[in-house]
């Protein structure tokens, strides 16, 4: 038998009682992404990017199929699959470092509160939020808002880092230095990633491989497509090299081919 | 680019080689002397801070000054006549002067606390004190109570299904309604008038709660599930501090309605109070003592209402 992937998606169909009976969001989804791969998820807005990216999570069941992570069976959620979530999500009564505090104290066990402590400085570090750890969330901007998210996600020292749209609600200006952030943080930590994106400069700047989806419901993966640009990638010299525009030209070729006449998608 | 310049430059008029003398250049305006002298003088004075703070001030008093003085001219004007069945300001002034002046007697601050005469002649202060003790632990109790079974039917759908319709339907039941009842169970004074207080402040405190609990983002309620808070921290971490704003606002009206039920409560214990005040002075056919009973309750209403409000932004800042 063939070696199971680090994260391995293998036949997941995820369907949702409604009125009018089960709606299908996913058709049989097959995805294996190595480690420390950065994989984006691409398509039209409700075609199930977000239910896959929440199966991985264990925040939804597949219908049918496993999600296989490091060779376990992925059945709930867990801070070794952390989220970082389009809103951000953090919780305003508490302050930046507390934030971040609570997702450590969860996953470092047997540390020390000084340990710990050092731990949330570093990572809030990590995302240039040091400056703001006694700060609450209603006092920072959406974007540093986002980089917290982001350092709370990374500081638990997950085994997969799942964004869902992370810079959606983000300005342009606000998600290019977001997306280097991400970059940054990628080079030194060799994460594996699972990032949802509208947006198919971010998705070919960022990712080893961009997956992309055909229209729900009953999506299905419509064409994989791996990047093969040498990192570390600058945002403005990258955009002259052939490869970059190849990839990109196919991402948007799918994307509006696929919107235009469906039966196109394999 | 470069030739555009060129095609423009050749179309263009020659310059000319002096500038333009006041004829060529079309009317002179003449400027105002008025405005020339104004420029003269010298810069007016400011207004000062102080001056822009009284106005300030007199900008948020004067509407309210000038409302009341209306009132109490059209209330004397009204009321002012002999055969009026209602004092007006005036009477009510002379009538309960000694009411009015002396609202602490018999009370008395030592060492060991506050003290309220049990013999004899009270003011109307130590009536208000004695009603605010009553109403401190009918409403603790339904402040405790109300959040926990708030709590409850926001946390659990069956609590909820369970007991919503009760609440729904006992909430509207008015304190004096419960005084039979109240009566019939504790068969003493003293606790029937805190039940009563209980009851009827409870309400408010579960629904507001409940509806806190129910309303908790579901993105924090994902942050909770990815962090894998276990049930005790879930709570503690994330419903507690999430319901804060609907809480206060429970305790907010829960307080409000406890000191609407003073009057009832004091209908049943009798002897002090500001409700016992009210039906001695109405039953002496004193009039303007039932006045400025009023007055004392709404304005002690109106303070307990900003004080919660006040504690509830002191603990949503923490």
């Amino acid at each position: 038998m063939k070696q199971r992937s680090y994260l391995a998606i293998e036949g997941v169909t995820v369907e949702f009682a409604t009125k009018t009976g089960p709606f299908r969001a996913l058709d049989h989804i097959d995805l294996s992404i190595e480690k420390g791969q950065f994989v984006s998820l691409i398509g039209h807005s409700g075609c199930g990017k977000s239910t896959l990216l929440n199966a991985v999570a264990g925040l939804n069941k597949p219908t049918r199929g496993v999600i296989f992570l490091d060779g376990e069976v992925v059945d709930a959620p867990g801070p070794d699959r952390a989220v970082v979530f389009q809103d951000h999500s953090l919780l305003p009564w508490l302050t930046v470092a507390e934030n971040v505090a609570l997702a450590v104290g969860k996953t470092a066990q047997g540390k020390s509160k000084a340990e710990q402590r050092d731990w949330v400085m570093h990572t809030l570090d990590l995302v240039q939020m040091g400056h703001a750890a006694t700060k609450r969330p209603g006092e920072i901007s959406g974007g540093m808002k986002q980089r917290v998210g982001i350092a709370r996600a990374i500081a638990m020292n997950p085994r997969v880092l799942l964004m869902d749209e992370p810079f959606g609600a983000l300005d342009a200006l606000t998600r290019a230095a977001l997306q280097d952030v991400v970059m940054d943080l990628q080079s030194q930590l060799q994460n594996t990633v699972l990032m949802i994106t509208h947006d198919v400069d971010e998705a070919v700047l960022l990712s080893d491989r961009v997956v992309m989806m055909t229209n729900g419901p009953s999506a299905r993966i419509g064409q994989d497509r791996t990047v093969d640009l040498a990192r570390p990638r600058n945002r403005l010299t990258v955009m002259d090299l052939p490869d970059y525009g190849a990839a990109r030209s196919d991402v948007i070729r799918f994307l509006h081919e696929f919107h235009r006449n469906p039966s196109l998608a394999a | 680019m470069a030739q555009m310049t060129v095609e423009i430059a050749e179309n263009a008029p020659p310059l000319p080689e002096s500038p333009p003398t006041l004829e060529q250049r079309g009317v002179l305006v003449e400027y105002p002397k008025s405005a020339i002298a104004r420029r003269l003088l010298p810069p007016g004075k400011a207004p000062s801070a102080l001056h822009e703070r009284l106005n300030r001030i007199a900008g948020a008093i004067l509407p309210t000054a000038i409302m009341l003085t209306v009132l109490l001219v059209v209330w004397q004007l009204a009321c002012g006549h002999e055969s009026s069945a209602l004092p007006g300001p005036l009477k009510v002034w002379q009538e309960s002067h000694d009411v009015i002046m002396h609202p602490l007697k018999g009370v008395t601050l030592d060492g060991s606390g506050l003290h309220i005469t049990e013999e004899g002649d009270v003011g109307i202060a130590g009536h208000i004190l004695r009603s605010l003790g009553r109403v401190l632990i009918g409403y603790s109790l339904s402040a405790v109570a109300g959040v926990m079974l708030g709590m409850l039917i926001g946390t659990n759908i069956y609590a909820y299904r369970a007991l919503d319709p009760l609440f729904q339907v006992l909430r509207t039941v008015p304190p004096l309604a419960w005084l039979p009842i109240s009566l019939a169970i504790f068969q003493d004074a003293r606790p029937s008038a805190i039940f009563l207080i209980f009851i009827t402040a409870i309400w408010p405190i579960i629904l507001n709660t409940a509806a806190g609990v129910q309303n908790i983002p579901a993105s924090y309620r994902n942050v909770a599930r990815v962090l894998a808070l276990n049930p005790l921290e879930y709570f503690f971490r994330i419903v507690l501090p999430a319901c804060v704003p609907h809480i206060f606002t429970g305790l907010r009206i829960g307080v409000g309605m406890s000191w609407l039920a003073i009057v009832a409560a004091e209908m049943v214990q009798g002897g002090t109070g500001i409700g016992f005040f009210i039906w001695d002075s109405y039953n002496s056919s004193l009039l303007s003592d039932t006045i400025v009973a009023l007055l004392w309750i709404g304005m002690v209403g109106f303070s307990l209402d900003r004080i919660v409000a006040a504690v509830g932004r002191l603990v949503a800042r923490t």
